[in-house]
């Protein structure tokens, strides 16, 4: 029989796979383009060294197979799966089947995708049956995925997930030819097979029954045709889509392990992230805005849609309580605090494009303009002289507003006999994270310049903070020559050292993890063994890095007081199931928002310490007042 | 001369004519709350630049309302968005966000920063 090498339907495929091919390799080069220099070198050093292969097995496992998705959640890993790894074997076996049993080698991709159309009467016997059933396998495992997620658009808890991510006019178009693409294929397979009395378990059984009343052999055509232009308009809409995702991630995991991060300024790695988020909505599940609050706009994959989409963005990025919950969960592994970040420190971007089709061309994160910022003018900040101290304590506004924490953790300090000094005792300047979270930069350090005088001028090696907040920056932004401990990793010290001793509290205890503490600045462990040194600790289904926030982050500025309040009393609830005795926290803010709104006594660790300071600690400390007060009187 | 504890005080009118809304209406727009303000002072209390110079976080809500905003932008650019006024707030008013959409507005509608 004589093979046809052609026909005029494969033509939208033909288009949008060579249009595709041509876009990818374009923006990939723009994309290296743009890196720095250092993260070119590294981005070179990863692709031809030991990166390499860790890059392609993590292709293999996340952007195939999405393992991460499958372990947090079933049959939304499965939904993935069946679509990502079944069109790549799909693909992979087709080219290998049409390279076997084709007319000749090396066929151009089409011969591939339409075989059957080509070799209607293909696989009728032996090892071509057999590979026809491989074949319809895939195709099947394929279309059980696809059928989820249809489901999952109308009804998003089949795949266990409480809400998905809206679409726009576009992405519509997109999805449907997406839809399309593999139930045209079944048909038109399926009415080809019909007419010549071939395929197999699926393709055959579907096409002879379809064939006993209509018309096999007319009615293939046609789905052959909405077969390649359903993957024809699906391949050309990519780039303004969310599919970009899929092109991206492979860039994306290349740039990751050969060490490229997000750093502070918008550049080709944020970029890359923007367009590799796949707006699965795991983000969204996991935010508390969206499950406390009802607040379902602002989430990452909504954040890096508007990015990608050139949008005013502007209320979204500051709608965030910066939690990181979003971080941990996200199956690709984008660094999402972060790139809000850069769009905080971000002025008021002027130049969104308004049209749709310059999305295909946007290339650079060039929206955000640079910021102007007047002269901030906090020269009305005392000079400040304090004395030579081995450690300093800065408790922080948060910690002046809550002032038992600040007066516990004076006792601790006294009882352990330290050489300190309390550096914020008439409240100090703030640390200036506050002003980085709200994107001035510039401001904070003025602040940053103005603490760091202090600390350096009072010759401490030690410097201990009671908030989580301060803790953060003191770390981060802070250029010091001293060793910053949170005071519950201070506290873990001199148990460790012996400096203090405790009784053990008949207590049962729960422990809210600050997320700039936890998430944040990793500090997990301390605050716990502290918290078992001194009473009964239980625990939570929110541990570690699943966590919750509080609600009451500095770092939202726009969320109403009763939201806050919802997100608040719901995270307060969840922690306080077990009717522990104490809710136990590491943050003043922290226990500043829940106290309002929880039966359960809160308490901030030091607080719980204080409380068990063994008494002849304390009265070690009054014979030295009493030895002074002595002094005195000679003096006098 | 008896004066009976009274004193003749130098004119505070207060000329709403020559005075700019727009700074005040962004901030309405976008955050609702700062209608709730029944200026109490709470937050001046607590406030840590309050502590060390003038600026009164409570003056400045009337400021902006009255749209006398030059004042305004000498005033904010002490505050240091900690956060401990909205903290203190009893009527839940998002006083830091008030702030920093003053700034904001600022660089929109006068086209400089503060």
């Amino acid at each position: 029989m004589k093979v046809m090498q052609f026909d005029p339907f494969i033509i939208p495929f033909n288009i949008g796979l060579y249009f595709i091919l041509f876009y990818v390799v374009a923006r990939s080069v723009i994309w290296f383009r743009d890196l720095s220099r250092p993260d070119k070198l590294r981005l070179q050093r990863g692709f031809f060294g030991k990166a390499f292969g860790a890059s392609l097995k993590e292709i293999f496992l996340e952007g195939l197979i999405h393992r991460k998705i499958l372990k947090n959640n079933l049959r939304l890993g499965y939904m993935h799966m069946s679509l990502a790894f079944g069109w790549f074997l799909l693909i992979l076996f087709g080219t290998i089947e049409a390279d076997i049993f084709g007319s000749k080698h090396l066929n151009a991709p089409y011969k591939a995708i339409f075989f059957r159309f080509f070799n209607p009467e293909h696989g009728r016997m032996g090892f071509e049956r057999a590979y026809g059933f491989l074949m319809d396998l895939i195709l099947a495992f394929i279309l059980s995925g696809l059928l989820l997620a249809v489901i999952k658009r109308f009804y998003s808890k089949v795949v266990g997930m409480k809400k998905t991510t809206h679409l726009k006019a576009g992405d519509k178009i997109a999805l449907i030819s997406l839809w399309l693409i593999f139930p045209s294929r079944l048909l038109a397979e399926s009415f080809t097979s019909g007419a010549y009395g071939s395929g197999n378990f699926l393709t055959g059984t579907l096409g002879s029954w379809l064939a006993s009343f209509l018309p096999a052999q007319q009615m293939a055509y046609p789905f052959w045709w909405l077969y390649s232009l359903s993957l024809g308009t699906f391949f050309v809409l990519l780039p303004v889509t969310r599919y970009m995702h899929i092109p991206t991630e492979l860039f994306l995991i290349f740039m990751r392990n050969s060490g490229i991060r997000t750093g502070h300024k918008a550049g080709s790695y944020s970029e890359v992230q923007i367009h590799a988020c796949s707006s699965c909505g795991i983000c969204i599940d996991a935010c508390q805005l969206n499950f406390s609050a009802g607040i379902t706009n602002i989430q990452p994959a909504y954040l890096l849609k508007g990015l990608r989409k050139n949008e005013d963005v502007s209320d979204i990025t500051f709608n965030c309580l910066m939690c990181g919950r979003c971080d941990q969960k996200c199956p690709v592994g984008l660094e999402l605090s972060p790139i809000r970040m850069i769009q905080r420190r971000g002025g008021e971007g002027e130049n969104y494009f308004k049209n749709v089709y310059k999305g295909y061309l946007r290339s650079r994160q060039n929206g955000i303009a640079e910021k102007v910022n007047g002269s901030p003018s906090y020269d009305f900040l005392p000079e400040n002289e304090p004395g030579k101290v081995d450690v300093l304590y800065f408790a922080g506004c948060m910690t002046h507003l809550t002032p038992s924490i600040k007066n516990s953790m004076i006792k601790i300090l006294e009882s352990s006999g330290v050489n300190y000094s309390f550096m914020d005792a008439d409240g100090g300047a703030c640390c200036g994270r506050p002003l980085m979270l709200a994107g001035q930069d510039k401001e904070a350090r003025e602040l940053i310049n103005y603490n760091s005088q202090i600390i350096w001028k009072s010759g401490a090696h030690t410097l201990v903070t009671s908030c989580p907040i301060c803790y953060k920056v003191f770390r981060e932004s802070y250029y010091l020559d001293v060793e910053v401990l949170h005071h519950t990793q201070f506290i873990k010290m001199l148990i460790d050292e012996g400096a203090v001793k405790m009784r053990f509290l008949r207590k049962r205890v729960v422990y809210h993890t600050p997320c700039d503490l936890g998430r944040g600045s990793g500090v997990y462990d301390e605050p716990k063994e502290v918290l078992r040194h001194v009473a009964r600790l239980e625990k939570t289904k929110f541990e570690d890095e699943n966590s919750l926030c509080c609600g009451g982050s500095l770092a939202n500025l726009k969320i109403s007081s009763g939201n806050k309040k919802m997100i608040a009393k719901d995270a307060a609830g969840y922690l306080t199931k077990g009717q522990p005795d104490i809710l136990a926290t590491a943050c003043p803010l922290c226990k500043k928002t829940f106290s309002a709104v929880t039966e359960t006594k809160v308490a901030d660790i030091s607080e719980i310490v204080a409380d068990a300071l063994m008494e002849h600690t304390v009265k070690k400390n009054l014979s030295k007042q009493l030895r002074s007060i002595k002094e005195l009187a000679n003096i006098s | 001369m008896n004066k009976f504890g009274f004193t003749m005080t130098r004119g505070r009118q207060i000329d709403y004519e020559s005075n700019d809304k727009s700074i005040a209406e962004y901030i309405y727009s976008k955050e609702p709350s700062f209608r709730l303000c029944i200026e109490c002072g709470g937050c001046s209390a607590t406030c840590t630049t309050g502590n060390l110079t003038s600026f009164s976080l409570r003056e400045l809500h009337i400021l902006i309302k009255r749209g006398e905003n030059e004042k305004v932008r000498q005033a904010i650019k002490k505050c240091m968005l900690c956060g401990k006024c909205t903290l203190v707030c009893p009527r839940g008013v998002n006083t830091r966000n008030i702030v920093f959409l003053a700034k904001q507005a600022f660089q929109i509608y006068e086209g400089n920063a503060v």
